[in-house]
């Protein structure tokens, strides 16, 4: 099934998208196959947690997975960190994301 | 000048696989990497990751594979220039190329063949607004002489494994050493960590976690940071330092190649899919640096787009010469350092 994401890009842009909960997907992915950031600009490592090109804050109250080690390693290497921040690649699509609202953050220059 | 057929840039799986394709054809290769060892990403971010797609191998550890590709490609005598960055490229008279890295190293062929990945790995810069003004002053992202520490009060911000190699290398060579990041865990080697932690109980590192360098000052070279331990801006520490050495990694930058005049799409480079060769007749594209139609970043697809382009590359520089494509079962393999392999001869036994 297809759950709802709203997605603010990197230019202030809401993207209200359909994201499959059965293609064993990631956040990053789902923004890339919708192309919300150029290509090169996002999942860079390809999402092994090691850079942060997928970043992004997370705006709406979901309980999601806790951040595995390698997540947390990364992040403490990122610029931009918040504390809502998250790896796109490290979120799997799952049911109990419906309604997730994230905005990327910028990209490293 | 270093002179040779196919000059790949990049030397990352795709670059390394081209030079045993070009070897076939009795061509010669030499490669540019920007990095200190070959390998590109497979060695520079995940060595100890396995990949699962490699046709023939059902896990493989990306480190192994380039150890293996490297020794593939050994009896074709691959030149290497490491640790410079392909800067600018010139045509000549002739038709051949010649490219000169940031280090003034010039390579000459008729063939360029850019194997450049995501492109050229350069330092990741913390987001400081006058650091620009301490480069070369007191801010440093690479190492590249130690000795330019000796006797000064360093600090080395980051959490990974060049962050502690680098605390523990200069806490003999500095006169102090802090290190500062932003969590109490290290991202490296099990032994750094612990030599880090020891160096520290002797008072040899000054560790300060979490931290972060938030402000840097100095009249025209670095004199201190200002280092920020809680979300509190009042209890930020001001640490008088000669030196700043952020290591936060390496991310890779398309760099100079995106001036060299060749058609750029979504950050990579146009090829024609039926040799990978660019809008530069000559100047090829293989591997994760190219786009086409249905393009995938396979290490598997690189190797195919490397094989092809060898062929055009060969009917490029012989545009006379007849030839069609042997298996390496039946020719076997002829290493310019004079090795031969080939498949054992059947043997041939009469029944009496």
């Amino acid at each position: 099934m297809d759950i709802k994401i709203k997605i603010i890009d990197r230019d202030g842009v809401l993207h209200e998208i359909d994201a499959p909960t059965d293609m064993n997907m990631n956040l990053m992915e789902v923004v890339r196959s919708y192309e919300l950031a150029p290509e090169g600009t996002i999942g860079i490592c390809g999402g092994m947690a090691m850079c942060a090109s997928c970043q992004c804050y997370v705006k709406s109250d979901h309980g999601l997975p806790e951040k595995s080690d390698d997540e947390e390693a990364m992040l403490a290497e990122a610029f931009n960190v918040r504390e809502n921040s998250r790896l796109g690649c490290q979120l799997h699509i799952t049911e109990a994301m419906d309604g997730l609202e994230v905005e990327l953050a910028p990209e490293e220059l | 000048m270093i002179k040779t057929d196919i000059l790949i840039i990049g030397a990352g799986p795709t670059g390394l696989f081209a030079v045993f394709e070009a070897g076939l054809l009795q061509l010669k290769c030499h490669l540019i990497d920007a990095l200190p060892q070959a390998g590109g990403q497979c060695s520079e971010i995940y060595p100890k990751k396995p990949i699962y797609d490699i046709p023939g191998f059902p896990e493989v550890l990306a480190g192994d594979l380039v150890d293996n590709l490297m020794e593939q490609i050994r009896p074709f005598q691959p030149g290497f220039t490491l640790g410079e960055r392909a800067e600018t490229i010139e045509k000549l008279e002739d038709g051949s190329f010649v490219v000169t890295t940031n280090k003034g190293t010039q390579h000459n062929a008729p063939i360029v063949a850019i194997a450049g990945g995501l492109g050229s790995f350069e330092p990741r810069k913390p987001l400081l607004e006058n650091l620009g003004d301490y480069e070369d002053n007191g801010v440093s992202y690479i190492i590249k002489d130690p000795e330019a520490f000796r006797n000064k009060r360093v600090v080395i911000a980051g959490g990974g494994d060049s962050a502690l190699d680098w605390s523990i290398f200069l806490a003999d060579v500095a006169s102090e050493v802090t290190l500062v990041h932003r969590r109490n865990e290290f991202r490296g080697a099990l032994d750094s960590v612990e030599k880090v932690q020891h160096l520290k109980n002797q008072g040899n590192i000054n560790l300060i976690t979490p931290g972060e360098i938030v402000g840097l000052n100095g009249n025209g070279k670095l004199e201190s940071v200002v280092i920020r331990k809680t979300s509190n801006a009042a209890e930020d520490i001001t640490l008088d330092v000669d030196n700043f050495i952020p290591l936060f990694g390496l991310s890779p930058k398309l760099g100079p190649i995106a001036d060299w005049g060749l058609e750029i799409e979504k950050n990579a480079i146009k090829v024609d899919t039926f040799d990978y060769q660019t809008n530069v007749p000559g100047i090829y594209a293989i591997g994760d640096v190219n786009t086409y139609p249905g393009k995938l970043k396979l290490i598997l697809c690189g190797f195919h787009e490397a094989t092809l382009m060898c062929q055009s590359a060969y009917q490029r520089i012989f545009p006379d010469k007849k030839y069609v494509m042997k298996y390496t079962t039946v020719g076997g393999v002829s290493g310019f350092d004079g090795s031969k392999k080939e498949a054992p001869k059947a043997v041939i036994k009469a029944i009496d």
